[in-house]
């Protein structure tokens, strides 16, 4: 596993907004199958390094190269291979779960976008709400639709930004499913979360962003309890 | 499982799902109606002018409605987008980004013709007036009009979205910038009203030709720029 290109490598990473340095210096790699979970204080720059792997904004500085190949080079291509589940839904509050789904697998390319769609809808148990619209689901409904959302055309790479926020007990296990559905299937997943338990449940490598620096990344996984321990040690 | 989307199935996608949105909420039409109404029958109270008159600043009178109730179209055209992060969400999609832009812009125009299709016979009714020109050529000049400034409101929309007070910076950034579109409708429109000769006034109709041109070019080096902001 380790002789082919890493999924991800991120090689001196800098972003900067005005004369913020919201991320300096950032180098890691993740290979195909792995689980990376990120933690950091608010304002750490996570998100942005987020943002960054999926291509939704350019780096100041640095490189990223996403399976050998360096982003900026054939981007689209790239992107279709990213799904990204998000603290927003991305979903259209005045369309159905099914017309919401139907419409980002059209954007994806998908041969049969409806029949993937109710396939996933019946995946998250949202199969029997799938013609009702969204801005009747509750937050726990809402979330679950945006994980269908985010694995609709099979990704080989799975950004997560802080999915567990707002999630009930039953949600928070079915996310923990999907996740582990993936990793599974070979899927690459970055994580971000400020809950030691749940982000690290699935990861085989740990890592904390501190004011724009990765101060700590494992080689491999590692328990809430010593994390908690380093994560005291570096950020307080 | 997934087949390269192709640019043109990436912007009917969006298309259709805008204009989705728009049959379940109907915000941009019954908007852009009401409000070009409204302003109908309020320059029909405030200018008392006789029928020759008239015939002057009927162009004006139509198009500043138009416009002013197509600001209120545009200001709504990325609000969905913005809701839950669905700009976001088009932007991580596997194609070319400026067909998020021309989605938007066919499906804006769409909003807008149609409703101009309903407004022009009610204006041309309820100022009285007669079209003795070419109606197809009224046609022309009201389609590349309305294209241009669709093609800028929505290019300029988009930058504003990403902006707090989006509805107020809006009208402020797109009316400098759709001057010339402003006066070759006026223009143009005048023209054909008072019965002046198609020579006369074909500049105004070049303009709005070379207008719409160019800003059917820049989104494509702009856009994805644009949305980065």
């Amino acid at each position: 596993m380790s002789q082919a290109a890493p999924l991800i490598e991120a090689r001196h990473l800098a972003k900067r907004y005005g004369e913020r340095d919201v991320l300096d210096d950032v180098s890691f790699t993740l290979h195909q199958g792995q689980c990376l979970a990120l933690f950091g204080p608010n304002g750490a720059g996570k998100s942005t390094l987020l943002k960054l792997v999926a291509m939704l904004i350019r780096p100041s500085n640095g490189e990223l190269y996403l399976d050998g190949r360096r982003v900026g080079e054939d981007q689209d291509a790239l992107r279709r291979r990213i799904g990204v589940l998000s603290h927003q839904s991305f979903v259209y509050d005045a369309l159905s779960a099914r017309e919401n789904l139907v419409f980002y697998g059209q954007l994806y390319g998908l041969a049969q976008p409806a029949e993937r769609a109710d396939q996933l809808l019946s995946q998250v148990g949202l199969d029997l709400f799938a013609g009702d619209p969204v801005r009747t689901f509750s937050r726990g409904m809402i979330q679950r639709l945006a994980i269908a959302r985010a694995l609709l055309h099979d990704p080989d790479l799975l950004l997560l930004d802080e999915p567990y926020t707002g999630l009930d007990q039953k949600a928070v296990a079915m996310l923990d499913d999907e996740v582990d559905r993936a990793k599974a299937a070979g899927t690459t997943i970055f994580l971000i979360s400020h809950d030691f338990a749940e982000g690290l449940r699935a990861a085989d490598r740990a890592a904390i962003l501190y004011r724009g620096r990765l101060r700590y990344f494992s080689d491999g996984p590692v328990s809430p309890e010593d994390f908690a321990q380093t994560y005291q040690g570096l950020v307080g | 499982m997934t087949l390269k989307p192709s640019f043109s199935r990436a912007v009917w996608a969006m298309l259709v799902k805008d204009l989705r949105l728009e049959f379940h909420t109907k915000e941009m039409f019954s908007a852009l109606l009401i409000f070009a109404l409204l302003v109908a029958v309020a320059f029909s109270f405030a200018f008392d002018v006789a029928p020759e008159g008239l015939r002057e600043v009927f162009p004006g009178m139509i198009w500043v409605a138009f416009f002013f109730a197509g600001m209120l179209a545009l200001n709504r055209s990325f609000a969905s987008e913005k809701q839950n992060g669905c700009l976001q969400a088009l932007m991580l999609g596997p194609f070319d980004r400026s067909a998020i832009y021309f989605a938007k812009v066919i499906g804006n125009l769409l909003v807008m013709l149609a409703s101009e299709v309903v407004l022009t016979p009610l204006f041309f009714i309820f100022f009285d007036m007669r079209l003795d020109g070419s109606i197809w050529l009224l046609a022309a000049i009201w389609l590349l009009a309305t294209f241009g400034f669709i093609a800028v409101g929505t290019l300029l929309s988009a930058l504003a979205a990403q902006a707090r007070a989006s509805e107020i910076l809006l009208p402020i950034i797109v009316f400098p910038v759709i001057t010339p579109v402003v006066m070759a409708a006026v223009k143009s429109t005048a023209g054909l009203l008072l019965g002046a000769r198609l020579v006369d006034y074909a500049i105004w109709l070049k303009l709005l030709v070379a207008y719409d041109l160019i800003f059917l070019a820049v989104p494509f080096i702009l856009f994805e720029y644009l949305l980065e902001v």
